[in-house]
């Protein structure tokens, strides 16, 4: 039996969970005071995900820059591939927020979106 | 001269909640002024998620937060004066501001509401010692270059301060390439939230050093190092500790300061600890007519807290246009043992609807303790807490029959007891 600690972070509560696993498999979720954290806790233990927010280059734009973020949390171990196909990406003004500027990235089937409005300088 | 029923003065998260509120409640004569090219204010810039949890039940970025309002202001033509800066309020609500279109020009406000947020403590605030290099700055600014123009303050970061802004921008620079050697902290807990402890400094190793302060800056034109140590209960440094880490940045998350140069022009009121407005259970200042909410008021974790404390205060202005002066807020209320303080600091229980939410922060760490609320020597309220932390806010609800039940001679306190 292996007990593993975890602090969610679904809400600024920061519940204090503890999973008890056998063989990788969940035997019992313990602390979590909502539905989110149960699914939080038992994400963490398998597969734990993290959505990435960052920016990308922008053309033309009133910033340099825009915001982005992935649509769903994508796995941890992907975040630093992400961050480099990111920085090989650039946008041209104008886009809206919520628009796609990445399908589908490396595969994971989670789409790179705008956070903010970029308006043509 | 051009009279508006509120005036809003920031057009951040509180300044749009607030003026959303009061539209929608039927007040339409209204103006936000603002002194940045765009309506947003801090959020603009913060491009994590974790915002709107509470407020749209889900997990918004900080310009998706922004924008959800801004779209209504666009949508219900409330007027926005951007890039223009008020100079004075005065007791009687005549707002002096000056822009490049209009030059200085005064307005009449029935009300005025505070959203002007706040602004970082810098290095001079701590004193560290050591040469005056480039390559220190706050949080915020660094959050600034990296996140609106797009330039990497520096490759080698200490971070000294374990603020929120500070805990954020710790995996920022490092999702960007920058190596971040340390958060160093001088309190024997972190003042962020805990959830950006794990998710900002524990999802990519960088070590929290707690009890911990830099004592030195190296460097003549550009940092090359700091030194840190750790220190004891005093939170004097212990030289024995002392080590050097070379860095070419210094990275501040050292605090925020409610920004209230106008509040104290137009004689209001301010708390020496919250550094805010003096207020009451209608977020009214100590000037009449005059109210206060989000960061200007106190320094707040969460936009959701804002917005919501912003509806408070529009929905008050808008009283106070119809109705007229409330009433005196006579009923005290104190921070006693274990919390720093409160906030609304006086009430008028007849004010209150249905009841009244009190903001606060405790001075320490506490596990399993009781939050009490007393009057003399009667319990209002004993709530069990699981974990009570000054980097988060505590937020009590008291009904208005409690109060109204209660003898409040000699004012409420609100404390923490432990064991």
């Amino acid at each position: 039996m292996e007990l593993k600690e975890i602090t969610c972070i679904v809400c600024p509560l920061g519940c204090r969970i503890q999973v008890e696993m056998e063989g990788g498999e969940i035997k019992s979720v313990k602390g979590y005071s909502c539905s989110r954290g149960l699914e939080y806790a038992k994400n963490e233990v398998t597969m734990p995900k993290r959505t990435i927010t960052t920016s990308v280059r922008a053309i033309g734009g009133h910033l340099p820059l825009l915001s982005v973020r992935t649509k769903e949390p994508v796995p941890k171990e992907k975040i630093q591939e992400i961050m480099l196909e990111l920085a090989k990406v650039e946008v041209k003004a104008p886009v809206k927020i919520g628009d796609v500027v990445v399908k589908n990235i490396l595969g994971t089937g989670v789409d790179i979106i705008a956070t903010r409005n970029l308006y043509v300088k | 001269m051009l009279k508006y029923d509120i005036i809003i003065i920031g057009g951040g998260p509180a300044g749009l909640g607030a003026a959303v509120e009061a539209y929608e409640k039927g007040v339409k004569n209204i103006v936000i002024i603002e002194r940045d090219k765009y309506l947003g204010g801090i959020l603009e810039q913060c491009i994590h998620n974790g915002f709107g949890l509470q407020e749209f039940k889900e997990e918004l970025t900080g310009p998706e937060y922004a924008q959800r309002f801004i779209d209504k202001v666009e949508e219900y033509d409330i007027n926005v004066m951007l890039e223009t800066m008020v100079l004075e309020i005065t007791p009687d609500r005549i707002v002096k501001a000056v822009n490049s279109k209009e030059g200085v020009f005064t307005i009449k406000a029935g009300a005025i509401i505070l959203a002007m947020g706040c602004r970082e403590r810098p290095r001079g605030a701590i004193m560290i010692p050591g040469t005056r290099p480039a390559g220190i700055l706050t949080a915020g600014t660094a959050q600034r270059y990296v996140n609106m123009e797009g330039y990497l303050p520096g490759k080698e970061i200490v971070i000294l301060g374990s603020g929120d802004v500070g805990l954020i921008m710790a995996r920022r620079l490092t999702l960007e390439g920058a190596k971040v050697k340390a958060v160093v902290e001088l309190m024997p807990y972190s003042s962020g939230l805990t959830r950006n402890i794990v998710q900002c400094l524990e999802d990519f190793n960088i070590p929290l050093l707690l009890s911990h302060t830099v004592i030195e800056i190296h460097g003549k034109d550009r940092v090359e190092g700091v030194t840190i140590a750790k220190v004891d209960e005093n939170r004097e440094p212990i030289m024995e500790t002392a080590q050097y880490i070379s860095c070419d940045t210094l990275i501040l998350s050292v605090g925020l300061i409610p920004e209230n140069e106008l509040s104290q022009k137009a004689g209001i009121e301010l708390d020496p600890i919250t550094g805010g407005p003096i207020v009451n259970e209608m977020l009214e200042t100590s000037v009449p007519g005059i109210f206060a909410c989000g960061n200007v008021l106190q320094v707040h974790d969460l936009v959701d807290n804002v917005t919501a404390e912003a509806r408070l205060a529009a929905n008050s202005a808008i009283r106070f246009i119809r109705e007229g002066e409330f009433g005196k807020s006579n009923i005290a209320v104190k921070a006693g043992n274990g919390i720093r303080y409160v906030v609304p600091q006086k009430i008028n229980v007849d004010n209150i609807e249905k009841r009244i939410k009190f903001r606060m922060r405790p001075v320490n760490v506490y596990n399993n303790a009781m939050l009490v609320v007393k009057s003399g020597d009667k319990y209002l309220l004993r709530q069990k807490r699981q974990r009570l932390t000054p980097g988060e806010m505590i937020d009590v609800n008291l009904s208005k029959d409690i109060l109204k039940n209660a003898n409040l001679e000699e004012g409420i306190v609100f404390l923490v007891e432990e064991g």
